[in-house]
């Protein structure tokens, strides 16, 4: 992956963001606090224009600039988590202006790992792990494959949309959502879709031209 | 949405600088940051106490910056954690060489960006502990979910942690002081409209003209059950009995409370409510030996109240009734 990819791919989630940004309130609302749409949307804004205005040559220092953004503007869980698991994922990438595609897919474990770490949330909690976890799985798996990158991403926005519609009937057992118990039945959890989002970025800038 | 604003973006800012204005004997702004630190020099010595949260929620936390009670109050966006970056600028501000306690309410965004501040004090060398305030009865709390929300009941803790701390305790006594009113409290509270997050514009929840939201939390979040609307006495007895079970009070124990109001219900209806409570206390032979009425820990606009019990002993009472002089809360020794 090319450095113009990487800053292609978080242009893209940004503007996915954007235009979901009252989908995501309103999921936010029936479960949670009704802002996660606006808090992801102030900081991709921000991350991409830190983006822009970094100088070239390492997707490193890219993903860590990335990082420290989010998790300074974002706020509440999705900024700690989405900023401290990108300064994982930056740790992980070779200093240099393109990674290979096992680089980068290095890098999303690492980031996963990261949200392990900080939020202990495992598959079912109906959480953005829900989608990052099965999609990791997915990734390292049909790496050693040798499917071409371009229909794998494809395949996993597909995919890691339908993870993100199956928190629909799960009770939330972490985060905000958490508190309602089997109110949280019933309604899709928006950190899962920014995740889901986030896929569906990875696929318009790797997917097939 | 109707609301008293410029702009979505620069509501904290402004409202920070506001508070600055108003209480000027009392605050001052960290340059460059969210955080609102005490006017008067530090003590050396003293324990710092840090909290916050998101913003909305006023006079928290802001309002309890001052003696007797918090050196730093860190603000996020509107229903939003701070970021660590500003929690770090609290605990800095708060750093009288004696460490800084962190008084956080046990959400997963609060629980985290504090997390990631504590890591960043540690490589400053800065000692920091944690108390989680996890009042809310309202919540199932158990080994699968986040546990139980910290909500009212802060307040005292903040209150009574800011007195040991003035009184000259070390930070793992401060710490085990707050946690053992975090142990000795307990908050339910109810919506009878919602709130409106101004970044959304529009009411988080809907409520009929006869409903209310029984255990909601302060984020607007929905509560645990909808509600036929009761009579001041009912609703009052109906939080009174849950606080009372949940600590396992017996006739003859001590205790204060706090009548919260959430935002937009009016001081006479929390005096009902408080007249109330002096009764139910009576029937069950409780001691009620203070009760403090008002706006503590707000969700915006939205009408309601909550409850919180706590029971003293006779260092608890001391240190609640010890003087404190904050913008939101002033204790005055007689």
């Amino acid at each position: 992956m090319q450095q113009e990819d990487f800053r292609e791919l978080w242009q893209r989630f940004g503007e996915l963001i954007h235009a979901n940004r009252a989908l995501l309130n309103e999921l936010d609302a029936a479960i949670g606090d009704a802002d996660h749409g606006s808090n992801m949307d102030r900081g991709l804004a921000k991350a991409v224009e830190v983006l822009n205005a970094a100088p070239e040559g390492s997707l490193r220092a890219d993903a860590k600039a990335i990082g420290m953004t989010l998790m300074s503007t974002v706020g509440g869980a999705s900024g700690a988590l989405w900023g401290s698991g990108m300064l994982k994922f930056a740790a992980a990438l070779p200093d240099a202006p393109e990674v290979s595609w096992a680089d980068f897919v290095g890098a999303i474990g690492a980031f996963v790992e990261a949200l392990a770490q900080r939020g202990k949330a495992v598959v079912g909690d109906k959480t953005m792990m829900d989608v990052f976890l099965p999609a990791l799985a997915e990734l390292q798996a049909k790496g050693s494959d040798g499917e071409p990158v371009s229909s794998l991403v494809v395949a996993l926005a597909h995919q890691a949309r339908a993870w993100s519609d199956a928190t629909l009937d799960v009770v939330a057992k972490r985060g905000r959502a958490a508190y309602l118990g089997e109110r949280s039945v019933g309604h899709i959890d928006p950190g899962s879709v920014s995740a889901a989002l986030w896929f569906e970025a990875l696929a318009r800038v790797m997917g097939p031209q | 949405m109707k609301k008293i604003i410029d702009a979505v973006e620069t509501i904290v800012d402004q409202a920070l600088d506001g508070m600055v204005v108003a209480y000027p004997e009392y605050l001052v702004r960290v340059p460059d940051t969210s955080v609102l630190a005490r006017k008067v020099p530090k003590v050396t010595g003293k324990v710092g106490l840090v909290s916050g949260g998101g913003s909305g929620h006023e006079p928290a936390h802001g309002g309890y910056v001052g003696y007797g009670m918090l050196d730093a109050a860190v603000a996020g966006e509107v229903f939003t954690s701070p970021t660590p970056d500003q929690v770090y600028a609290g605990i800095k501000a708060a750093d009288h060489g004696a460490g800084v306690l962190l008084v956080v309410k046990n959400y997963t965004g609060d629980v985290m960006n504090f997390d990631i501040a504590r890591e960043l004090a540690d490589a400053d060398a800065i000692a920091t502990e944690v108390v989680l305030v996890n009042d809310d009865v309202a919540v199932q709390d158990s080994l699968y979910t986040t546990g139980r929300r910290g909500i009212a009941g802060t307040v005292l803790v903040h209150k009574i942690a800011g007195a040991a701390a003035e009184e000259g305790a070390d930070l793992a006594t401060v710490k085990a002081i707050g946690e053992e009113v975090v142990a000795n409290v307990a908050s339910m509270g109810f919506a009878l409209t919602s709130c409106t997050v101004p970044a959304n514009g529009k009411p988080t929840f809907e409520l009929g003209e006869n409903e209310i939201e029984m255990g909601v939390g302060i984020h607007g979040e929905p509560g645990i059950e909808r509600m036929p609307m009761m009579g001041a006495g009912e609703l009052t007895a109906f939080l009174y009995s849950r606080l009372v079970e949940e600590l396992g009070l017996d006739a003859g124990e001590r205790v204060a409370a706090l009548v919260n109001s959430m935002g937009a219900t009016p001081g006479i209806e929390l005096a009902i409510m408080a007249g109330h409570l002096a009764k139910l206390a009576e029937g069950s032979q409780l001691s009620l030996e203070r009760v403090l009425m008002g706006e503590f820990m707000t969700s915006l606009e939205m009408a309601g109240a909550s409850l919180t019990l706590l029971r003293l002993d006779d260092t608890r009472a001391r240190r609640l009734g010890a003087a404190c002089d904050t913008p939101a809360l002033r204790v005055v020794k007689h």
